[in-house]
C-alpha cells in the first residue's frame, strides 16, 4: 500500500513554512522600524498581549461566547433550513413559490440586519445568534433544494421498485443521496457564520472575539487586535477541519471520489 | 411451457402529442428470453415501463401474471450502500434476518463477488456493479426480469463477458426475461425470440426465433446470421438477393435459426423461410 500524500512527514511541516517565514519577515521589519510608529505591533508585543489575555482569562471567555453563538445559530438554521430545502426540492410548486424570496434574502448581506438585530434583541447572545441564523438559513435552503433536484431519477425508480415509501424513502434514499453536497454546504456556511459572528459582536456584543477586536481598537492596543485576528483565523481553520471529518464517513465517500 | 407471463394486446402509448408506441401485441411465455431491439429513441424503454406497470398504456391492455424486477441501464445501485447492502434491498421481502443473510451470501457467490460485500459501488468496476445490480434484481425472486440495456454502459470486452455471466446465472436461476437492447449481437446471443421494432412510433417490424441453447458464441454461425438479418432488416447492412450473408447457404437447415414474419405490414417477411 502506498503512503497517502497527506501522511508523508514533510506534509506536516510544509503548511507551516509560509506562516513561519511571514512571522520572521514581520519580526525583522519591526526590529528595523520599517513600519510607521504605532501602526504595526511587533511579534513580541503580540506575544505579550496574548499572555496578558490568557492570564486575565478573557480570551477563553470570548472564545466560548463566540463559539456558542455560532453553534446555536448554525444549528437552528440547519434544523429549520434542511426540511424546508428538502420540501422545496421534492415539490415543484413550493420551490416556484418560495425560491425567489429565499434568493432575495440569501443575497441580502446579513450585516444589513445588524440595526434591526439590536433594535429587536438588544445586546448580547441573541442578536448574534439571529445574525448567524440569517447568514446560514437561506444558503442551506437553496443548497438542499438544489441537491434534491439533482438526485438521479433512477434512484427513485429503484426505491419505488423495492417499495420504499414515506419516512423510509427519506432516510434511505433522499437524505443519503444529498449527503455529500450537504456536507459541502455545511462547510461553506459554517465558515460564513464564523465570519459574521465577529462583525455581529463588534457592534452588538459585550464579549466574544469580535468584541475583543473592537475593545482593543478602542483601547488603542494594536497588539491585542492581532491576538484577536490570529485566534479567529485559527479557530476558523479548526472548525473547517472538524466539519471536514464528515467527509470520511464511508457512506458519503462516493460523493468525493469518482 | 406456453403459459403467458405477459400479454400485450394492441398496446399504444403517447406522451403528450407524440405517439411512441403504435399497436403492439406480444405474448411472453413462461421461461422465455425475449429481446426487443430497435433504433434508439424508438420507445423500447417505454415498452418496459408499460410492462412493469410503471406507466399505463394510452390504449390497449397489458396483462402481467407475475411479479417483475427492472434492471437499469446506468447505475441503479445506491452509491451510499455497499454491494451487500444493495443486494439486501432486493431481499426486503425475506423477513427472517438469518435467511436474508444466507440468501445475500448465495447471491454474492452467484455473481462471483464473494469478498466484495463491503465494497461500495464506486470501488467496483463497471462489470462488477452491473453484476451486483443483477443480483439485486434476482434477489426479489420474481418470475419476470425486465432489463433496460443493462450492459450498454460497459466496455466491449466486459459486455461480452456479461452476456455469458447472464446466461450462466439464468441457467442456475431460471427467469422469464425481456431484454431491451440496441445491440443486435447481444440479442442474437441471448434471446429465444427477437422483436425488431420500427422507428417511432414503434411497431413490431419483425420477429425472429433462435432455438439454440445458451450460452452461445458471438461467432456461432446462427448468431452471426441472425445479427446480419436483423441489421439488414433495419437497413444497416447490405444484403444479398435473399438477405443472407455470403457463404451462409449451408447453415440454414441445422442452425436453429428461423425468421418469423410478425405483422402483416412486413410484406417481404417471408424471405428467410
Amino acid at each position: 500500500m502506498a503512503v497517502p500524500v497527506s501522511a508523508r512527514p514533510y506534509m506536516k511541516v510544509l503548511p507551516l513554512l509560509f506562516p513561519l517565514a511571514a512571522v520572521a519577515v514581520w519580526a525583522v521589519c519591526s526590529h528595523n522600524r520599517v513600519f510607521p510608529p504605532g501602526s504595526v505591533p511587533s511579534p513580541m508585543e503580540v506575544a505579550q498581549g496574548f499572555r496578558e489575555e490568557l492570564v486575565r482569562g478573557r480570551l477563553g471567555d470570548d472564545l466560548v461566547a463566540s463559539l456558542f453563538r455560532v453553534f446555536t445559530g448554525f444549528t437552528i438554521a440547519v434544523l429549520a433550513g434542511l426540511p424546508l430545502g428538502l420540501s422545496m426540492g421534492l415539490q415543484l410548486r413550493l420551490r416556484d413559490a418560495l425560491l425567489p424570496t429565499v434568493n432575495f434574502f440569501r443575497n441580502l448581506s446579513p450585516l444589513a440586519w445588524i440595526p434591526f438585530a439590536i433594535l429587536w434583541f438588544g445586546i448580547g447572545d441573541v442578536p448574534a445568534i439571529f445574525l448567524i441564523f440569517m447568514t446560514t438559513f437561506f444558503p442551506v435552503i437553496v443548497a438542499t433544494a438544489a441537491a434534491v433536484t439533482s438526485i438521479p431519477k433512477v434512484y427513485f425508480r429503484v426505491a419505488d421498485d423495492h417499495g420504499l415509501k414515506g419516512a423510509e424513502l427519506l432516510w434511505q434514499v433522499t437524505l443519503p443521496a444529498i449527503m455529500p453536497q450537504l456536507i459541502t454546504t455545511l462547510r461553506v456556511t459554517a465558515g460564513l457564520s464564523w465570519v459574521v459572528v465577529v462583525a455581529a459582536e463588534m457592534i452588538a456584543g459585550r464579549d466574544g472575539l469580535g468584541f475583543l477586536i473592537w475593545d482593543a481598537r478602542n483601547a488603542l492596543r494594536p497588539d491585542l487586535l492581532v491576538v484577536g485576528m490570529i485566534v479567529i483565523g485559527l479557530i476558523g481553520v479548526a472548525m473547517d477541519r472538524v466539519v471536514m471529518q464528515l467527509t470520511r464517513i464511508p457512506s458519503v465517500r462516493w460523493g468525493y471520489e469518482k | 411451457m406456453s403459459d403467458e407471463v405477459l400479454q400485450l394486446r394492441s398496446v399504444s402509448h403517447r406522451f403528450g402529442s407524440v405517439d411512441v408506441i403504435d399497436d403492439v401485441s406480444l405474448d411472453v411465455n413462461h421461461g422465455e428470453f425475449v429481446a426487443i431491439v430497435g433504433p434508439s429513441g424508438c420507445g423500447k424503454t417505454t415498452i418496459l415501463n408499460l410492462m412493469s406497470g410503471h406507466d399505463a398504456p394510452t390504449r390497449g391492455s397489458i396483462e402481467r401474471r407475475a411479479g417483475s424486477r427492472m434492471v437499469y441501464q446506468n447505475d441503479g445501485l445506491f452509491p451510499w450502500r455497499t454491494a451487500g447492502e444493495n443486494i439486501m434491498l432486493g431481499l426486503r421481502h425475506v423477513l427472517d434476518p438469518q435467511e436474508r443473510d444466507r440468501q445475500r451470501r448465495d447471491l454474492l457467490a452467484l455473481i462471483g463477488l464473494d469478498g466484495f460485500a463491503d465494497h461500495y459501488p464506486h470501488q467496483l468496476s463497471g462489470g462488477m456493479r452491473q453484476r451486483v445490480e443483477l443480483a439485486r434484481a434476482l434477489a426479489a425472486n420474481t418470475e419476470l426480469l425486465l432489463m433496460d440495456e443493462p450492459f450498454s454502459a460497459l466496455d466491449y470486452i466486459t459486455r461480452l463477458r456479461m452476456r455469458h455471466e447472464l446466461a450462466r446465472m439464468l441457467a442456475q436461476r431460471p427467469h422469464t426475461v425481456v431484454l431491451v437492447t440496441h445491440d443486435m449481437g447481444e440479442a442474437a446471443q441471448l434471446a429465444d425470440r427477437i422483436i425488431v421494432l420500427t422507428d417511432r412510433p414503434a411497431r413490431i417490424r419483425r420477429e425472429y426465433r433462435i432455438d439454440l441453447p445458451r450460452p452461445r458464441d458471438l461467432t456461432h454461425p446462427a448468431v452471426v446470421r441472425a445479427t446480419h438479418d436483423i441489421l439488414a432488416e433495419m437497413g444497416l447492412e447490405g444484403c444479398g438477393a435473399n438477405g443472407n450473408p455470403p457463404g451462409s447457404e449451408g447453415l440454414r437447415e441445422d442452425s436453429g435459426w428461423t425468421g418469423v414474419a410478425a405483422a402483416p405490414q412486413t410484406s417481404d417477411g417471408g424471405r428467410l423461410r
